[in-house]
Formats: C-alpha cells, structure tokens, sequence
C-alpha cells in the first residue's frame, strides 16, 4: 500500500486511574484509507484507548494526533473530523429513524438541505426507506447497527472510530456490515475499528494486537501469521494472550 | 444556532413521545392545584353545629339567630339536651354544641356573669380550635352589642381586619406554595433525568466526540422544561384566579419574571443533580426525596417555619422554594413591587449562580 499520509499517531500513550495502569505507553501509526483493527481480550484497554483518540478521556501521559490534531490540546478539532460509533450503538430508541438521523446529522453540523440529500441516500443504501418513521427500538439489531454506522459517517469524517460495533449479531449481519465498512474505506475515510472476533481481523489491512494495556504484536494480518508461524490470527492471540495477567470477562 | 434547533427538536420529541411524562408534566400540575386549592383547605364553612338552649328567652334566640346567620356555621335543630349532643358529636353529626343555660337573659341583663358552654370534637384539633374561635368571636359581639346597649363606661373593642386575605381562602396560601413545589420538581426532575438518560443509553459518548459544544447540550435540555414550566405557570395562575378566586394585587410582569427566575433555579438544580448521578432511577429518587420533601416540610406553605425549632429554620434558608414561596405572596397576594422582594430575588439568583457554577465544573472534569 501506497499510504503516505498518517491520520492517527500515538507516542507512549497512556491512562492510568490510579494505580491501575489501563494503557500502558503505546506507540502505533494509522495511514489514510486504512482498515486498522485494534484487537484485544476484554479490559485489555482497546476502550480506553479509543476514549483517548475521539477527545473524551485525557491521556495521563504521552500523545497523539488525529487528522493532525493533538488530541490533549485540540480536541475541538479533533472532534469535527472524526466519527465514533459505541459498543452500544447508541442511537435514540424511543424516536424515528428519520429523527435520529436529523439529529445525529444536526449535531455534525450538516445543513438542512444536505442533511436531507444524505437522508434519503442513507435510507436507500440501508434499505429502509419504508422506515423512516419507524421507532429505533422496533428495528432488527443488525439494522439498528447499520444505522448507528452510517450515522456515525454521516457528515463523511476523515476517520471513523468504531468500539467493538458488531457485538451480539449473527455471522451473516456481522459479513453485510464489514461490506458497509469497506464501502466507507474506499471513500478514503479511514477506519479504525475495535474487535474481539478473531475472523474480522483478517478484514483488516492491519491489525494490532493489545495485551495488559500493552501492543503485543502488530503487522497485516498475513505477516504477522509468518511471523508467529501460525495459520490464523486467533491462534496468534491465543498464544500471545496466554501470559495475560488480567483476566477477559 | 442549528445544533440548538435539532437538539430542542429531539427533546420536544422524547417529550411528546411519551405519554406518562405527558401527564407528569401538564395533568399532575392542573390536577394537583386543583386538590390542594379545594380539598386540603382549613376554612370554616357551613360546619354543622347545634345549640342547645336551656333559657328560650330573648337574649338566647338572639344569640342562636347570629350562629345562624354566620356562613360558618349550620344549626341542627333537633338536638335538645347535651346526651343529645354527645350522640350527634359521636355520630359525627355535628362538630360542635354550644350550650346556652337557662335564665340566660336574666343573668346577662341584671349584670351576672353568665357561661355559653362550647364542646367541639377534638379528634381533629385544627378543627376543633378554628370553630372554637369562630364561634368565640360570635358571642364577644354578641357580647359588645349588649354592652353597648348600657353604655358602660369602660369597655375595648377588638376590631379584627385580614388583611390582604379578608375572607382567610386557603387557596392564598396553597397556590404559591403547589406552584413552587410543582415548578422544582418538573424542572429539576425532569431536566436531571432527560441528561441522566443520554449518560444511560450511552448517546452521551457519541455526543460528547461529536463537534458539539457541551453548553449546547445543557442549553438544549433546559429550554424544552423552561417552555413546558411557563405553560404551567400560565395555567396555574389562570386556574387561581379564575376558579380559585385568588387575586394578582401585583404587577403581573413581575409576577412571571420572578416565575421564570424559579424556573431557572430548579433547572440549574437539576443541572448540578445530572453531573453528579448516573442513573436516571436515582436521578428521580434523589429528585423526589431531595427536593419534595424539603419543599413541602421547609418552605413555609404547609408548616410555618417561625414555629420551628431553629436548626430547622436555619436549614429551610437553602430550600429554594421557601424564598419563591415568599416573593409569590408578597406580589400575588400583597400586591408588593420588587423593592420589597428584591433580598429574595437575590437569594435565589445567587442559588441559581452556584448551581450552575457547580455543573460546569463537574462537567468538566467528566470530560477529562
């Protein structure tokens, strides 16, 4: 791959709440249009990490940048060139799909006449323009999920960030939202995605691997399965997450 | 300007789009001053009472004929003897019997002191001593006219006069205190439980990485509960003066400006009971407990807080509804313009202030 310009770099990044050291010093560099997994067992600090990224925990020592961004001192800039979907989707239930999106939309600053172009295309490639006045929680999850993402890009961010944003759907949905993944890749808008399904690290161009706040490994997914001499990536993580001194929940 | 008009427009929204905060929010406060402004009232009326006349001559049917025509009390006729009138209290019949003795007239005009007996049912004390006095105040004039009538020499008047609530209305009291109990909790529960809840289905992240400006989001919660609070203002006050009969002897401008003061402190409040509660349970626990309570026990309406012992009067100071309680009698009722509230309206910008203040600080360190 031929990326020169680098969206997202962390120098000794690190949090700690208190004593407990929730990432520790880590140091990895993203390129424009990438798929980067960051891969890790529960409570490894991929969250915590991520909240450091998006602008809304402080980092306790070291730095990065996003976009070109510091993230300590000019998160507000940060803040407008990136989009973030949480591991609960988080969208409005109790109001329509063309509300959240009207609001989602409004508080990315997207104006009115855009909003509505990007509305009805947005309904369109989700195929739910029957939806648009149906409430959020009478949705399929797979679909709420899909919405919760192209809301998240909605107003076309430099980078999205998404935490661990196929939890709890079925392989099939899990397959159909890794396509809207790349169809937002190949716009350019880099990704930067959480995950502790093994299978979807191989969808990624590169991935890296967390263990006690820690990058253990980091590389495409082919060279790190020469390097580990392994033929797939969840044998790798299972080998390196072994000496793991916190333990998945 | 359009982050402010998507997020108020998602508000009205979640508001619109659920029934129970619907009827918390407009039917609670119209039915509530409709209970407190007819049933919880201490006025005397029509109260069933019998007299028990053991002289039958001129001063006692006087005196019979005045309990009659007072609009406070209803004669029972046929109660005779005070086993009687025992009967009729335990029955609950009546409230209370008054015994005129015999040779009433004789012993009043020849200069004799003479005794009208009250016995009241005392299960209920209010009661029982409000007619007491009312009817207290009936034989004294009844006593002063006769007096009069001799032209004694020396003899003191009492002449009473309620002023500013001439016809001692219930509904005076309870409007302005159900205005500010109803006001703080919509605003203050509800704003603290509309942030609590982003916090809780997690929209709140997403919001907080968003390019929006925390103070949008504050503003944007606190606009909706200040629109819905002056419509309540509005029908409150309408339903006090039009059903309840209660005056605006102030200006009307100022009445409503220090109306929305209020508002703004309860909304603050809530604010402040947001940053610190995660939970929008114990966001409404904390509401109810923390500040209905309070309200209903410090800020004067239902207690007076000059009859309690002082640590208690001490502490009523940081209840904000005690000093909107106030500044609403002294506009609404005594018709008083803002040089003499003005001490009050401090207090309760200075609350509002410190609310906020607190807030934005916590708010902050959230962020970090």
């Amino acid at each position: 791959m031929q990326h020169t310009e680098q969206v997202i770099q962390a120098v000794n990044l690190t949090k700690r709440f208190g004593e407990f050291t929730a990432v520790d010093h880590i140091n990895f560099t993203v390129h424009q249009g990438e798929v980067f997994g960051f891969l890790g067992a529960n409570g490894a600090g991929k969250t915590t990490a991520m909240k450091m990224l998006i602008g809304i925990s402080t980092p306790t020592e070291g730095s990065a940048t996003v976009a070109g961004f510091d993230i300590a001192t000019q998160s507000e800039s940060v803040k407008q060139r990136i989009g973030y979907m949480s591991q609960k989707f988080s969208l409005y239930e109790d109001i329509p799909v063309m509300e959240n999106i009207r609001f989602f939309g409004g508080i990315y600053g997207l104006r009115s006449k855009e909003l509505k172009t990007k509305a009805a295309a947005l309904l369109e490639t989700l195929e739910m323009g029957s939806h648009a006045k149906t409430l959020v929680r009478d949705l399929p999850l797979g679909w709420k999920q899909k919405l919760a993402f192209s809301l998240a890009i909605i107003h076309e961010p430099k980078i999205v960030f998404l935490d661990e944003p196929t939890g709890g759907v079925d392989p099939i949905t899990r397959r159909k939202f890794w396509e809207l993944i790349y169809a937002a890749a190949a716009r350019g808008i880099t990704v930067f995605v959480t995950t502790h399904y093994m299978d979807e690290a191989e969808y990624c161009n590169r991935i890296s691997i967390m263990v006690d706040g820690r990058i253990a490994a980091m590389d495409t997914p082919a060279n790190l399965k020469t390097q580990f001499q392994s033929t797939s990536i969840d044998a790798i993580f299972t080998q390196l997450a072994r000496g793991a001194q916190r333990s998945g929940d | 300007m359009r982050q402010y008009g998507v997020f108020i427009r998602k508000e009205f929204k979640h508001i619109f789009r659920d029934k129970r905060s619907l009827i918390i929010l407009f039917a609670l406060p119209i039915a509530q001053i409709l209970i407190f402004g007819f049933a919880l009232t201490n006025e005397i009326k029509n109260t069933h009472i019998a007299v028990i006349d053991m002289a039958h001559d001129a001063a006692s049917q006087s005196l019979t004929d005045r309990l009659e025509a007072s609009r406070y009390f209803e004669l029972t006729g046929d109660i005779h003897s005070v086993a009687d009138a025992d009967a009729a209290l335990l029955a609950d019949k009546i409230k209370m019997a008054i015994v005129i003795p015999a040779d009433f007239n004789n012993s009043l005009m020849h200069g004799h002191a003479s005794q009208v007996q009250l016995i009241t049912d005392a299960t209920d004390p209010n009661t029982a001593t409000t007619l007491q006095l009312y009817a207290s105040a009936i034989i004294r004039d009844f006593q002063s006219d006769i007096n009069d009538q001799f032209k004694l020499p020396y003899s003191l008047h009492t002449e009473v006069r309620m002023m500013y609530n001439p016809q001692l209305k219930g509904a005076y009291l309870f409007v302005p205190g159900v205005m500010g109990m109803i006001l703080l909790l919509i605003s203050a529960m509800m704003t603290s439980i509309a942030i609590v809840r982003e916090k809780e289905i997690n929209t709140m992240e997403i919001i907080l990485a968003s390019p929006l400006r925390p103070i949008v989001l504050i503003l944007s919660k606190a606009v909706p509960y200040i629109v819905i609070s002056m419509v309540n203002v509005t029908t409150i006050l309408l339903i006090g003066v039009f059903i309840l009969g209660l005056p605006v002897a102030g200006n009307i401008f100022l009445l409503i400006g220090v109306c929305l003061l209020f508002i703004l402190t309860a909304i603050a409040l809530g604010l402040m009971i947001s940053n610190i509660i995660d939970s929008q349970q114990t966001a409404m626990f904390i509401s109810l407990m923390g500040l209905m309570l309070p309200t209903l026990i410090l800020s004067g309406f239902m207690f007076p807080i000059e009859n309690m012992p002082v640590p208690m009067q001490v502490l009523s100071n940081i209840v904000p509804t005690k000093w909107f309680f106030i500044i609403v009698k002294d506009v609404m009722i005594k018709g008083l313009g803002f040089a003499s509230i003005w001490r009050e309206v401090l207090i309760l910008a200075g609350m509002t202030a410190f609310f906020l203040f607190v807030s934005y600080r916590k708010f902050k360190i959230r962020l970090a």
